[in-house]
């Protein structure tokens, strides 16, 4: 059932939800017994490796796998050629030809086969001997080298129905937001810039590779343990590419360590059921890091241009952005929803993005934390900042002045509800930090961002067992707390201690579809769903009571954790606990479990302001963060510390995409910079305290005014720094990373 | 390749395994003693997850032999609590919300616990650089630099 | 009817019109609509869309009521990381 738009919103005084209780898998992660992807292990497993392609584009002309099926050791040997011929959509059939590539090979690193041996040596050697016939093609890794006449073509005829004729072919969809009348408004401006920024691509860079085991036997029945942001994912796109029933395929998923996005697709767990399958034998895959870098999806790189327009006050007249992103070698780069989100913090009279999804020989993009949007973010939050500062304007009041609030016409189209954009603005002006003295070379920036969230199919089965305990199943992997947070939603509501309850995340055979972990949807859209589920429990409870009591169900009431009767003819019975009524479930009925599944829509919009302090060094360039808070509305936070933890995690990713990060290729189309040592994440001598300030707007979309909170917080961070960086060393960087060469360039060609 | 035996000490049980002679201490670990707690995040040394001590130094075990274990004292994540008592790190950070996926926390508690061990009283930038070859993706580091300064000071006090 | 307001990518299929009326008054019947009256929809109506009904973003959820004078807007699928 969708929620309906009367959703009650419980404002009562909340007794778990908002406290700081202990996470029910803290112990298991202090102590390394959680298992993560790589942990799993079978009887009798082998280890599958994957081949993968050196060069950026070329046709594969053909496989040869004789010499290494012949090696002893060697149980299995796969290619493109091995999948089942099934007619896929065409989303579907490009992870397919992800996983191996099918004629071409698109990337550097793009699979081309994989192998199953008794041990890692084996089938190292065994890669070795595959040998593939490649036919070299000409490559392109820039987006707006791929865009331009004579570029090399990815896949001829790729775009879909949106894109002009006569663009060029490695454009796969054309997008248009916007209303108004742009070149009417900038002639109302006072001053107009136009400004083109580019960032890199950067990768989520979660610390745990991908990782996978698999069994498959004769009779179709399959399974797989791996780490992953959504097992039913991964087991409809297995079963549909390997053409098994979905109930025939059990996907149970690990400890996930880390994925932001990154592991809402699938790269390996296809290949190594097609390994199991032609071994008879469980296969685990294990990526390397370089593996990782190379051939996972990394998000797109961007280049945006940029028109604004504005009045001596600081009045936005037009806003318009060109986005062009390249999202590797397949279609669906975000840029759809940069187009839609670069403008969303403001209510302008006339606005236009359009968005390019642009192919080019890299990895297929992944999902990054609110997709799309931070590099839309930093070139309009740049482009504003620059405009008030030529103006002498304050660059909050600016903000201010065009926030969009209640009422206004979002730049994607529709009209806001209540929202907390504003709510973060005055709280940044009000807070010390904007007002604290500076010193030299450095300076202070801020920049807004917003992200849409949503809810998605959902199953929470809730079970009270005989002591009086309860157990809350649910089918989204963990991924920062979310056990913390349902079991505190299902205490909250049956009014049990948190102790009471333990979350689990139960595997594809025990609960219905679930969405991916993605999209900011857990906290809101399960904790939704559990709160349904235990509301079911009550009733039942209610009901058993009743019978106890010889009374209609109707006139008990649940409150403090106990049935009480209630009304003018209930009786006086004493109150009974949920563990009395558990005692004798057996004897009213059998046992007690409460479960809902629904698809919640209603997830609220989040807006955040960033403000950041740094120092740059005017001899090398290099750019110091010296203090950083973040603004954000949570709606309501259930669990503060994890709310928190997302505010702080997501600014730090911010940071590294801003000053470090990037995809480094060679005139060779071949990724320079595979590991953590050259792809530079943000390591703790780096940062300081990331201070946070949570705003509390509820959603009415959530019993509870829960909304998601783990995307928008990388959202500002890009154009924050670089606008911090512009008032400490007077350069404006339009160009992402802003190492210290880059920056020491722009400080010595200023 | 024949293999290599090796004899030695991990987490104060005597241990004895076979090894190739290129094979890591982190696959020894993790692949032939079950020792799963120490992670892989990039087997060149970057990361920290798979950190361990050999002989009381803190290493990253993917960057040590296995063949070089013999004769020497390992200290893994496993060996860290007490029977059922949890280190004071290890109970700080789950305290504080020193972690989110906690991928990176057993190899954080191993350098952590060294940091206190070689200065029981480090200041904040002291932690944060002992900690940079530890990366953490989903915190921001800050969380975890509070839970070791807390241990650290929950321990000065108990001493 | 039930006014629709579609991105400006989408109007190349609708007569140049930002807006477009459907009779409607579930979100299975608003999309059904546009499809049959609009048939250069249908490519991105299969490739998914998210419907924005008075400023909430409906995914899936045919039976969802649309009032005549709702605001309804067309999105682009969304998607999470």
């Amino acid at each position: 059932m969708a929620l309906d738009s009367k959703q009650v919103l419980d404002t009562r005084e909340f007794k778990v939800v908002g406290t700081r209780v202990l996470r029910p898998d803290g112990v298991d992660k202090v102590t390394g017994k959680a298992r993560f992807g790589a942990d799993i292990t079978a009887p009798g497993m082998l280890v599958g490796l994957v081949l993968r392609s050196p060069h950026a584009h070329a046709k594969i002309k053909s496989i040869d796998t004789s010499a290494a099926e012949a090696m002893d050791g060697v149980h299995a040997v796969v290619t493109a050629a091995d999948f089942p011929n099934i007619e896929l959509d065409d989303f579907t059939a490009d992870v397919r030809d992800n996983c191996l590539a099918g004629a071409k090979a698109l990337y550097d690193g793009h699979a081309v086969a994989a192998v199953a041996a008794s041990s890692n040596h084996i089938a190292k050697k065994a890669l070795k001997a595959i040998k593939v016939d490649y036919e070299v093609l000409d490559h392109v890794t820039d987006v707006d080298e791929a865009i331009k006449p004579g570029a090399p073509v990815l896949h001829e005829g790729g775009g879909n129905e949106s894109v002009p004729e006569g663009s060029s072919p490695n454009i796969m969809a054309r997008y248009e937001f916007g209303h108004g009348d742009i070149e009417a408004g900038l002639k109302k401006a006072d001053r107009v810039l136009e400004r083109s920024y580019k960032t890199e691509a950067t990768h989520q860079g979660y610390i745990e590779p991908h990782a996978c085991l698999a069994t498959m036997g004769p009779d179709g029945q399959a399974d797989l343990w791996c780490c992953t942001q959504g097992h039913y994912m991964v087991r409809n796109t297995c079963a549909a590419i390997l053409g098994l029933d979905q109930g025939q395929l059990r996907v149970t998923a690990s400890e996930i360590g880390g994925g932001f996005g990154g592991k809402t697709t699938v790269f390996l767990e296809p290949v190594a059921m097609m390994l199991a399958k032609k071994s008879s034998r469980p296969v685990k895959m294990v990526m390397t890091r370089s593996e990782v870098l190379r051939a996972t999806g990394p998000t797109a790189s961007s280049s945006v241009d940029i028109r604004i327009g504005m009045t001596k006050d600081g009045r936005i007249t037009a806003a318009a952005a060109e986005l062009r992103y390249q999202g590797g070698a397949y279609a669906g780069s975000p840029v759809e929803f940069g187009a839609m989100s670069a403008f969303a913090p403001y209510d302008l009279e006339n606005v236009q993005t359009i968005g390019w999804d642009v192919v080019t020989n890299r990895p297929k993009q992944a999902a990054y934390r609110a997709p799309g949007a931070p590099m839309a973010a930093f070139a309009v939050e740049s482009a504003i900042d620059e405009l008030a500062k030529g103006l002498g304007l304050d660059p909050l009041e600016v903000r201010l002045k065009n926030a969009a609030r209640e009422g206004t016409v979002a730049s994607y189209g529709p009209t806001y509800p209540a929202i907390g954009l504003e709510a973060t603005l005055r709280t940044a002006k009000d807070h010390p930090h904007w007002t604290a003295p500076l010193g030299e070379n450095q300076g202070r920036g801020v920049a807004c961002g917003f992200w849409f969230n949503f809810g998605g199919d959902t199953c929470v089965s809730l079970n009270i067992t005989p002591d009086g305990t309860v157990t809350v199943s649910e089918g989204n992997p963990d991924i920062g707390g979310s056990r913390a947070s349902m079991s505190m939603m299902a205490a909250e509501e049956l009014g049990i201690p948190y102790e009471k309850v333990r979350t689990i995340v139960a595997d594809t055979g025990s609960l219905g579809q679930n969405e991916v972990t993605d999209g900011s949807r857990v906290t809101f859209a399960v904790g939704l769903a559990t709160i349904e589920a235990a509301r079911a429990a009550k009733r039942e409870m209610c009901k058993r009571a009743a019978m106890v009591w010889g009374i209609e169900p109707e006139a008990v009431e649940w409150k403090d954790g106990a049935a009480h009767p209630a009304g003018p003819n209930a009786g006086t019975h004493p109150p009974m606990s949920l563990a009395e009524i558990a005692e004798i479930a057996s004897n009213t009925g059998g046992p007690i479990a409460g479960h809902h599944e629904a698809n919640p829509e209603g997830a609220g919009v989040s807006f955040a302001t960033h403000m950041v302090d740094t120092e740059v060094d005017p001899e090398t360039g290099a750019v110091k963060i010296l203090r950083y808070t973040v603004f954000q509305d949570a709606g309501k936070a259930v669990h503060p510390d994890y709310v928190e933890g997302q505010f702080q995690g997501g600014a730090v990713q911010g940071i590294g995409w801003a000053l470090n990060e990037e995809y480094i290729y060679g005139e060779d189309g071949v990724l320079q910079n595979a590991g953590f040592l050259d792809y530079r994440i943000p390591v703790a001598s780096d940062l300081p305290m990331i201070d946070t300030v949570i705003l509390e707007i509820p959603n009415p979309g959530h019993p509870y005014g829960v909304r998601g909170v783990g995307e928008t917080s990388i959202v500002p961070p890009l154009a924050a720094i670089a606008n911090s960086v512009s008032a400490a060393s007077g350069v404006r960087m339009t160009d992402l990373p802003m190492s210290p060469p880059k920056v020491l360039k722009a400080i010595q060609d200023q | 390749m024949s293999k290599i035996h090796v004899t030695t000490k991990i987490n104060g049980d005597p241990t004895e395994f076979l090894c190739e002679p290129d094979e890591t201490l982190l696959d020894v670990l993790r692949d032939r003693l079950g020792m799963t707690g120490s992670k892989e995040g990039c087997g060149t040394g970057d990361c920290g997850a798979c950190s361990v001590t050999v002989n009381g130094r803190l290493v990253c075990s993917c960057l040590v032999l296995g063949a070089e274990a013999d004769g020497v004292e390992v200290a893994t994540i496993e060996g860290m609590a007490d029977g059922d008592q949890l280190h004071p790190l290890q109970r700080k950070f789950i305290e504080h919300a020193a972690l989110q996926c906690g991928i990176c926390t057993p190899g954080i508690l191993v350098a952590a616990k060294s940091l206190l061990e070689t200065n029981p009283n480090p200041t904040e930038e002291e932690t944060r650089y002992w900690l940079a070859g530890n990366l953490c993706r989903c915190t921001g580091y800050d969380k975890i630099i509070r839970a070791v300064m807390e241990a650290g000071k929950e321990m000065r006090e108990a001493s | 009817m039930v006014k629709v307001k579609i991105w400006g990518s989408l109007a190349a299929f609708t007569d140049d019109q930002r807006e477009v009326e459907v009779e409607a008054s579930t979100l299975r019947e608003l999309l059904q609509g546009l499809g049959t009256s609009y048939p250069g929809l249908k490519p991105q109506l299969e490739r998914g869309v998210s419907v924005s009904i008075d400023g909430r973003i409906y995914n899936d959820s045919w039976f969802q009521p649309i009032e005549p004078e709702s605001e309804v807007v067309l999105l682009a699928r969304l998607k999470g990381g």
